[in-house]
């Protein structure tokens, strides 16, 4: 059993949860990931650490509700307890020697791009991150990047309740086109990424960009997170998560999310018909 | 009869007779393709004696050989034939940790009971299934009057196993017998490797699974899971900052091979070990009650040929799938699977295709459509003795499916071994480890699949066992 130590809401969907996990408190690197199970009848679901402290034997992470897992996850409270937290698992992310960096976040993504802006500007890499988000309220982490030392913080929103009302390839393009940019790292759903990549690609800027495709076991004995990199099959929770974004095959990571929406739906339906809270 | 002896000198004669082999209660086909419950009931106590009756307890008993672990055959019928139950099981866990997982999965047919001298008559001893209901036997009583195998005295040394499957769990129990503290560590959130995410329920309950490893956590093994070696702590780690003195590894062979054709990642497409994993581990048949989905496919093809294949095939069936096609590159006679699982897969409608080698997966919309299989035919044997199957030209056909399960095979799993720099490993990425299992790093010792690559439960436990015997006389030379 693994203790919850704190939970906070970042916006309407979206919590942070700190766990006792002093094991994996100790390896945690940038980018690197933890398998977790709510409880005896729960799946097995990826979540990237936001944060760690090996001195508090703490770990934290932040996600999105957006099925019963994290429907689940949601509901419960410090003081409660998560059957199983396996980590540390997948490449840390490379963090050295980048230069001029573009990190770009999208949605729930800004949650991974934090601890890794935060290590590559502790790696003393010039670090500009890009958050966007559909309007001001699913925007997180604001605050938390505000306090990093970034060369910049551009704010995208869809709407324009926060920030630029644009895109997050937007700006990412501005930066391609002054010649500036050493490397670019985009985080977020898979469609962003796909278009960040495709903006950068233009420019020959290499960027790396963090996959989350579905996973059973996170330890490479099932293949369920199979990727198609440069023609290659790779799997994500060992081989990444991060790849070269410019030879990802994401139509097929799209398609592979999805084979399990009908069961997705019907599961989080029966959950949410049985739990009290809105949703 | 001359080859009959009394044994121990003190006991009758055992007069045996003359029956014919006692066959297995099974449920039939058609119940049982539908459910997860097992397949075989196990015999009666009647039917028991009476297949223990039929063993000549010969003088020189061949059976024993036959067994990789070499269990001391002759005298656990005895103690059936005796009603001496108790004392049965401590024959078979003198050797074997888990009797009544071995009763059931044991491939016996090729081993003990191949060299069972009522086999040139075809009527072997049963002697898997009389270990099983050993086994089962023991498993019944209450946990303070089982079978409990005597715990060493304190020895002050620690010792880290890494996987809880059959091998790392014989070594573990083996350990504790020599008095070492032992504490395996598991990577997944249940114990028991292959036997629980792999083997199904209707061939090995996983509540049997769970009944043996309780009985090394009242020996004093420490089990703890969600810890993978090689991420959450490395080898190194373990032997200084975690204090063990040792480190026996075996964490399988778990790494699932795909053919590498095209279309083998559209929707649909499963390794064996996924589609099982999703079942066995994560009760996918139980969703949503239990929260992992597994996709029920109503035309599945499974590609292998081994004991992988037919479990998933068999599982496929359970979950509702209408037309079941296994595909294999060889003939029949070839399969390396265990007859009774090929023969219980016919009886329960899955249709064979044999001499037929897959060549795209073919689909629409990012799903499965179909199986391009090319027919083969049987060549010269090879190095192996098997015929290398070559491909009949122009042969090409499509086997429509909407699920292609692929069950060809697995290869060791690098995530411990890459951070283990000087251990020494085979070109394709195996632990090296001599027949004790000792490897090229001092202290660290390995068996089981991560050696030999995927071969059995016994051979798996055997090799634990040893290990065991190698890492307590490593220690014992150690200077204090
Ligand atoms: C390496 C990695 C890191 C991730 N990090 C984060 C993170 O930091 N924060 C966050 O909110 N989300 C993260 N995710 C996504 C998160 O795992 C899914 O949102 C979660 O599994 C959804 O589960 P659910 O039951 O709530 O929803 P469901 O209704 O089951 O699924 C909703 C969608 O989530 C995806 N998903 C479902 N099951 C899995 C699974 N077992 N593994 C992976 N994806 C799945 C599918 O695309 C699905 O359509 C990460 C995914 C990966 C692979
Ligand atoms: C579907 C299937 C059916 C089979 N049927 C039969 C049969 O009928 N008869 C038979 O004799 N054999 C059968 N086998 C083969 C048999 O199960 C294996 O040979 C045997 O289980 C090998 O034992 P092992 O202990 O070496 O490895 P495993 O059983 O694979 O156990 C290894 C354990 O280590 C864990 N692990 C892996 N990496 C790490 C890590 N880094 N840190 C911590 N833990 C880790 C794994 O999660 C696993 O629990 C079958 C295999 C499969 C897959
Ligand atoms: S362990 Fe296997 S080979 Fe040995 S006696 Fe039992 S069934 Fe036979
Ligand atoms: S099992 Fe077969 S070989 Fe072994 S003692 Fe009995 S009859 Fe002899
Ligand atoms: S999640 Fe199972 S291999 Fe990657």
């Amino acid at each position: 059993m693994f203790h919850i130590v704190d939970k906070r809401q970042l916006s309407e969907a979206v919590f942070e949860m700190g766990v006792e996990a002093p094991a994996i408190a100790r390896k945690a690197k940038a980018g690197q990931f933890l398998m977790l199970r709510v409880d005896e009848n729960g799946e097995r679901i990826p979540l990237t650490f936001s944060d760690w402290s090996a001195e508090e034997g703490l770990i934290r992470f932040i996600f999105m509700r957006v099925g019963k897992t994290t429907h689940k996850l949601s509901h419960l409270e410090a003081g409660d307890s998560l059957a199983d937290v396996v980590g540390p698992l997948g490449v840390p992310t490379h963090v050295e020697g980048l230069g001029r960096v573009a990190v770009v976040g999208g949605g729930v993504g800004a949650a991974v791009a934090y601890p890794v802006a935060r290590a590559m500007a502790e790696a003393g890499n010039d670090v500009t991150v890009i958050l966007g988000a559909r309007n001001a309220d699913l925007l997180i982490l604001e605050d938390e990047f505000r306090k990093l030392p970034l060369r910049e913080l551009v704010v995208c929103t869809d709407d324009g309740s926060a920030g630029r009302k644009d895109l997050v390839t937007a700006p990412l393009k501005e930066l391609c086109e002054s010649g500036v940019l050493d490397h670019a790292m985009a985080i977020g759903p898979v469609i962003m990424m796909k278009f960040c990549a495709a903006t950068t690609k233009e420019f020959g800027v290499p960027t790396t960009v963090s996959l989350n495709p579905i996973m059973v076991d996170g330890t490479g004995m099932c293949g369920a997170c199979r990727v198609t990199v440069g023609g290659e099959t790779k799997f994500g929770c060992v081989d990444g998560p991060d790849f070269d974004g410019h030879l990802v095959d994401f139509e097929e990571l799209m398609s592979r999310q999805r084979v399990y929406v009908d069961d997705e739906r019907l599961a989080d339906a029966e959950y949410s018909r049985e739990c009290t809270c809105h949703t | 009869m001359s080859h009959i002896e009394t044994p121990g000198g003190e006991k009758p004669r055992h007069k045996p007779s003359r029956a014919p082999r006692t066959p297995m209660p099974e449920r039939p086909a058609a119940e049982r393709a539908r459910d997860f419950d097992e397949v075989n009931l196990g015999y009666t106590d009647e039917q028991a004696k009476a297949e223990a009756d039929r063993c000549l307890q010969c003088k020189n008993p061949t059976c024993i050989d036959g067994c990789p672990v070499n269990i001391d055959i002759k005298s656990f019928i005895r103690h059936i034939i005796d009603g001496e139950y108790a004392d049965g099981v401590a024959v078979l866990k003198e050797r074997n940790a888990l009797p009544a997982v071995c009763g059931r999965v044991c491939p016996q047919e090729e081993q003990c009971e191949v060299e069972c001298v009522l086999a040139k008559k075809g009527e072997s001893v049963a002697i898997g299934r009389l270990e099983r209901w050993l086994g089962d036997r023991d498993l019944s009583c209450e946990l303070d009057e089982r079978c409990k195998p005597e715990v060493g005295e304190d020895t002050g040394y620690r010792i880290a196993v890494v996987g809880s499957g059959p091998a790392g769990l014989a070594c573990a129990g083996e350990l504790r017998r020599f008095g070492h503290a032992t504490t395996v560590f598991e990577s997944l959130h249940a114990l028991g490797g292959v036997l629980t995410y792999g083997i199904p329920g209707f061939r090995l309950p996983k509540a049997i699974v769970q009944t043996e490893i309780e009985m090394l956590g009242v020996m004093g093994v420490e089990f703890v899971t969600d810890v993978v070696v090689g991420a959450t702590y490395t080898v190194d780690e373990l032997m200084t900052e975690q204090g063990y003195d040792a480190v026996f590894v075996g964490n399988g062979a778990g790494l699932p091979v795909f053919l590498g054709i095209p279309g083998e990642n559209l929707n649909g497409v499963y390794s064996a070990n996924e589609f099982l994993t999703r079942v066995n581990l994560m009760r996918g048949n139980e969703f949503p009650t239990a929260d992992t989905p597994v996709w029920r496919g109503r035309k599945v093809a499974v590609i292998g040929g081994g004991n992988v294949a037919m479990d998933s095939a068999r599982t496929a069936q359970r979950l509702g799938a209408e037309e079941i096609l296994l595909v294999y590159r060889r003939s029949e006679e070839e399969m390396p699977a265990r007859k009774e699982e090929v023969h219980h897969a016919r009886e329960e409608g899955i249709e064979f295709k044999m001499l037929c080698s897959p060549s795209e997966i073919v689909g629409h919309d990012g799903w499965v459509t179909g199986l391009i299989a090319t027919r083969m035919e049987l060549g010269e044997p090879d190095e192996s003795g098997r015929r290398a199957p070559t491909c009949v030209l122009g042969s090409e056909f499509t086997i429509d499916c909407d699920t292609v399960i692929v069950a060809v095979g697995t290869r060791a799993n690098p995530l411990l071994t890459k951070t283990t720099p000087d251990l020494e490993l085979t070109k394709r990425g195996y632990v090296v480890a001599d027949e004790h299992g000792a490897t090229s790093k001092p202290g660290v010792f390995a068996g089981g699949d991560i050696v030999t690559g995927s071969a059995t439960v016994i051979l798996a436990m055997g090799a634990g066992k040893r290990a065991a015997k190698a890492i307590d006389q490593w220690l014992t030379a150690l200077p204090r």
